[in-house]
């Protein structure tokens, strides 16, 4: 139901990953603005701050409230070995997310309620590598 | 370099019921997403096949009534599926997809701050990428089309075909769990 708000009011689906590419892209636009300004992947997502950034920023207060809410946890601090995962994980999550065009989002469930093609072969393909990943090496997993 | 503030509103409020939903539906928690992929907790699956027949539904809906228009992605085969193929297993070691680790980070999970930052470091370099990538994305391009389009199916059947298989595959897998 939110996908049709979405649709409805802002005329497009929801999707996160390519605000990832609009804080890169501001970053370095702070540090070296003429090498984004050469780099059209970079240069064609102005403005930076735009809807989907917003849409990204709420989900993480959106989150917050759910969870204040609920049960407060305290924050255990993360080993090295799971910080390095995050990092590198995350890397190559984007990395993925951008060479397909969309997240699981943008392309999994944005793509997949308006029955494109592109979304179900995707969905399909996370599903299953994902999965594979998995059982190699997570099968010891809590 | 901004946005119109209603749209800027617009996007908050999206993304502030889109992040509860996620924190409520559980699968801000890594272990529920890695559950998923070594199937033995179908929490993510429920959520996303919910989330497509009422949303798919309803956005067809809509279109019949024209209030909206589709936005369909091209069909790059060739760039999806290799992205798909790095993105699967990325999110097994991540423990989340992008938009649940926003909403985990947001929660205040250190792990998946360390995961934002992995996740824009990917994005700037992707970004120097992008042009090279230009060759495959031809390779296997099949333009914005939908299942009905390429099919011939009417997307009621499909909607239909999707909601009669979760319904008897989620019923076998509680069964299945029961036993």
């Amino acid at each position: 139901m939110l996908s049709w708000f979405a649709f409805l009011t802002a005329g497009r689906p929801l999707g996160v990953s390519s605000a990832f590419v609009r804080l890169a892209a501001w970053i370095e636009g702070l540090i070296a603005p003429a090498h984004v300004e050469a780099t059209p992947y970079l240069a064609r997502l102005r403005p930076v701050l735009d809807w989907e950034f917003f849409l990204v920023a709420g989900i993480g207060l959106g989150a917050l409230a759910a969870s204040r809410l609920g049960e407060v946890r305290r924050q255990e601090r993360p080993p090295a070995k799971r910080i390095a995962e995050a990092v590198i994980g995350g890397f190559f999550l984007m990395i993925g997310a951008r060479l397909a065009n969309g997240c699981t989002s943008g392309n999994g469930i944005s793509g997949s309620l308006q029955l494109a093609l592109s979304g179900w072969v995707f969905f399909l393909t996370i599903f299953v590598s994902g999965a594979a990943a998995a059982m190699l090496f997570r099968r010891e997993a809590r | 370099m901004f946005d119109t503030l209603p749209r800027i509103l617009l996007g908050l409020l999206t993304g502030f019921l889109f992040g509860f939903f996620l924190q409520k539906g559980r699968v801000s928690n890594r272990r529920v997403i890695l559950g998923q992929f070594l199937l033995r907790d179908f929490t993510v699956m429920k959520i996303m096949m919910t989330a497509i027949l009422v949303g798919g539904i309803g956005v067809y809906a809509m279109l019949a009534a024209g209030w909206v228009q589709l936005s369909i992605k091209p069909a790059h085969l060739a760039t999806i599926v290799l992205g798909g193929l790095i993105f699967g297993p990325a999110m097994v070691f991540l423990g989340y997809c992008p938009g649940t680790a926003v909403a985990a980070a947001g929660e205040g999970k250190r792990d998946a701050w360390w995961g934002l930052l992995g996740m824009t470091l990917g994005a700037a370099v992707y970004s120097e990428l992008d042009a090279s990538c230009a060759r495959l994305r031809a390779l296997a391009d099949f333009g914005p089309v939908t299942l009905p389009q390429i099919t011939g199916i009417p997307a009621h059947v499909w909607f239909a075909a999707v909601l009669v298989f979760a319904v008897l595959f989620f019923r076998w897998i509680d069964s299945r769990r029961a036993a």
